[in-house]
């Protein structure tokens, strides 16, 4: 298809200029979003027989591995609260050690499914269509992992309400003028959100696996959550109008959500936390480190349920490149807080820097510039794209990178202020790696859940894209 | 009364673009009950059948307006007036730091409002509807392609709409009942 099919001139556009019948300018084929030009029955057929097949042993295997990784979070946690948040290696002057770290890590990732779903629907690219579906997921799944931080953090978690505006016995009041507080209500809105989004983009596909039921449980099942959606055109025009406001207000919110997290650190008065670059620069991260676990799950789901004609070469080339863009933006952001601590001449903020690269973390440091800038930097060439599983290898490198970042910023500045009286050095214990480590169990089962029971590409929006489904495509044969 | 009460007639149309002619047809035809089930989004479809712009986003409106409202108000009321706290020297009350709270309310309530105004204009959930008796209703939520007429439009008429719908290019013309 060429760019005329899809943008086709009217008669009130202007002629191209003459030169170009001299220059003939090369005709660049669209990539195809679907590859072999498969049918709209195959697609269905494809997606839905994922849900309806006989349960694959590899995923029994990796439904156990996910449930036993799993239950280290549920021994860590027990442990932290029936004997206290002592137990975590927090101590004075480190009061924000891996918790945070964990927290601004696993919401992070979660920004990339946002970004798929909301800002490339806004932006018209329709390759986001094969993987929206799935990375929302991540999204959900992401947050409630980062949920667990904070809530066991407060120690007594079963106050852990108080950090909503609700009336209590104590008769006061949460702060407003507290960026932690705003945390509270940006993370708890952009939870809610995401898997309002992700459930209203299930709905039409809900109702093609309960047409295809043949048990009544399942149809019973599936035609609860699918609404009694019938595929009416009145109502498709109220649902994707629906679904472009969502992804309007679903833009501005992914964007402030990380914003709100960096002011966290951003709002104090702490050498190396208190800059401006922090909120562009935590965004850019929390997209680049999402990319990062998109291509993690994508890849292995693409090759296990050979969807190659649905995630094409030109997708992952497409993540590729976002990958190598937000990392790029990452690695100008640390260079440019260089820049700024010496051109600020804050003896301070000079010192939490030298510290940062140089000191008793330049390990973490050197770790996380590896991974974040210098390995996406493989992406811009193309013999690297087209490797599934160099892809893969350094979307590792990108997650455990971006997991650094945050223990870098978190640490070497508190384990370094003001006075050397209050300085320090933070190791974790048992219970941090125990919580942490769990929680790729947690989320790894709520994933393998998910694509066990849910159509992990949005089926109907991926037949909107097709060619054939263009009214326009079949009058080809009569202008040409 | 008879028996068995038809809901209408429904035809299938090959491919999208048939569809469309046929959508403009009914269209010019004058009825007005009457819908287009397809299994995806058919892009200018809605303008094919005639259909207003969709009234979704008053609902996003209100509620947007509402959550921007209710973020400013609990601010104020809480930290301001109901127990005044005084934090870092800084005012009880300003519209500068709880911007975040009043920015995320709104996009909260707007987005939940959203979803309830798209439910409520689509009369859903509705887990019985006539067009779904069609025996072979499971395709249209696969790759059949499906106009209905409905036998309350008043230009109706059981024979002339079922050469009607022959003549725009339907094929496997059957009655639902109701």
């Amino acid at each position: 298809m060429v760019f005329s099919d899809q943008f086709p001139l009217d008669s009130k556009t202007p002629a191209p200029p003459e030169v170009m019948a001299d220059v003939k300018p090369a005709d660049l084929p669209r990539p195809k979003l679907v590859e072999n030009d498969r049918s709209f029955g195959w697609i269905t057929n494809k997606v839905c027989g994922i849900v309806e097949e006989k349960t694959p042993t590899w995923w029994w295997v990796a439904f156990a591995c996910a449930t036993s990784l799993a239950s280290f979070t549920v021994i860590g946690l027990t442990y932290l609260v029936s004997t206290g948040v002592g137990v975590w290696g927090l101590a004075n002057p480190i009061n924000w050690g891996w918790a945070i770290v964990n927290f601004v890590f696993w919401i992070g990732i979660g920004h990339a499914g946002t970004l798929i779903s909301a800002i490339l629907c806004l932006l018209k690219q329709p390759w986001r269509t094969t993987i929206n579906r799935a990375a929302e997921a991540m999204t959900i799944f992401a947050v409630a992992c980062a949920g667990i931080f904070p809530v066991f953090h407060v120690g007594r978690v079963w106050f852990a309400w108080w950090l909503f505006p609700l009336p209590n016995a104590n008769a006061i009041w949460p702060n407003f003028r507290s960026p932690l507080l705003w945390d509270v209500f940006a993370v708890s809105t952009y939870a809610t959100v995401s898997v309002l989004f992700w459930y209203v983009g299930l709905i039409p596909d809900l109702a093609s696996v309960r047409d295809r039921a043949k048990s009544k449980f399942r149809k019973i099942f599936y035609g609860i959550f699918a609404m009694g959606w019938r595929g009416s055109t009145r109502n498709w025009n109220n649902y994707e109008m629906a679904y472009l406001l969502l992804a309007g207000l679903s833009t501005p919110l992914v964007l402030s959500v990380h914003t709100i997290v960096s002011f966290d650190f951003a709002v104090s008065l702490i050498p190396g936390w208190h800059t401006t670059i922090f909120p562009p620069y935590f965004v850019a991260g929390a997209i680049f480190s999402g990319f990062g676990m998109v291509l993690t799950l994508m890849l292995p789901l693409r090759a296990i349920y050979g969807l190659h004609d649905l995630i094409t070469q030109h997708h992952i080339d497409c993540m590729c490149k976002i990958t190598l863009a937000t990392g790029t933006i990452v690695g100008y952001a640390y260079t440019m807080e260089f820049f700024i601590a010496a051109y600020g001449a804050n003896p301070f903020e000079i010192f939490a820097f030298i510290n940062r690269a140089f000191g008793i973390y330049s390990w973490a440091y050197i770790t996380m510039f590896t991974c974040n800038v210098v390995t996406p930097q493989l992406f811009w060439f193309k013999c690297i794209r087209e490797r599934p599983h160099v892809v893969w290898v350094i979307s590792i490198f990108v997650n455990v990178g971006m997991w650094f970042e945050r223990f870098v910023i978190t640490v070497t500045s508190l384990a370094r202020e003001f006075l050397p009286s209050s300085w320090g050095y933070y190791s974790p214990t048992w219970v941090d790696v125990f919580t942490f480590f769990g929680t790729f169990g947690v989320f790894s089962t709520l994933f393998l859940l998910f694509v066990r029971f849910l159509p992990l590409i949005a089926v109907a929006e991926v037949k909107a894209v097709t060619p054939q489904a263009d009214p326009h495509h079949y009058e080809e044969g009569e202008h040409h | 009364m008879a028996e068995n009460i038809t809901f209408g007639l429904a035809a299938d149309f090959e491919n999208p673009h048939t569809l469309m002619k046929a959508a403009k047809r009914c269209r010019d035809k004058g009825f007005k009950s009457w819908d287009v089930i397809t299994p995806f989004p058919v892009h200018g479809l809605e303008e094919a059948m005639g259909l207003k712009r969709s009234r979704v986003p008053f609902f996003t409106f209100i509620g947007g307006a509402t959550g921007f409202i209710t973020g400013t108000f609990i601010a104020w009321y809480m930290n301001a007036f109901d127990y005044p706290l005084i934090v870092g020297g800084k005012p009880l009350f300003s519209p500068v730091f709880p911007f975040p709270v009043m920015y995320e309310l709104t996009i909260l309530l707007a987005a939940l409002s959203t979803i309830a105004g798209m439910f409520i204009l689509n009369g859903l959930p509705r887990h019985y509807h006539p067009v779904m008796k069609a025996k072979d209703f499971a395709a249209t939520t696969d790759d059949t392609l499906r106009i209905t007429i409905e036998s309350s439009d008043p230009l109706y008429d059981s024979e002339k709409t079922r050469v009607f719908l022959q003549e725009i290019g339907g094929t496997n013309i059957q009655e639902l009942e109701d």
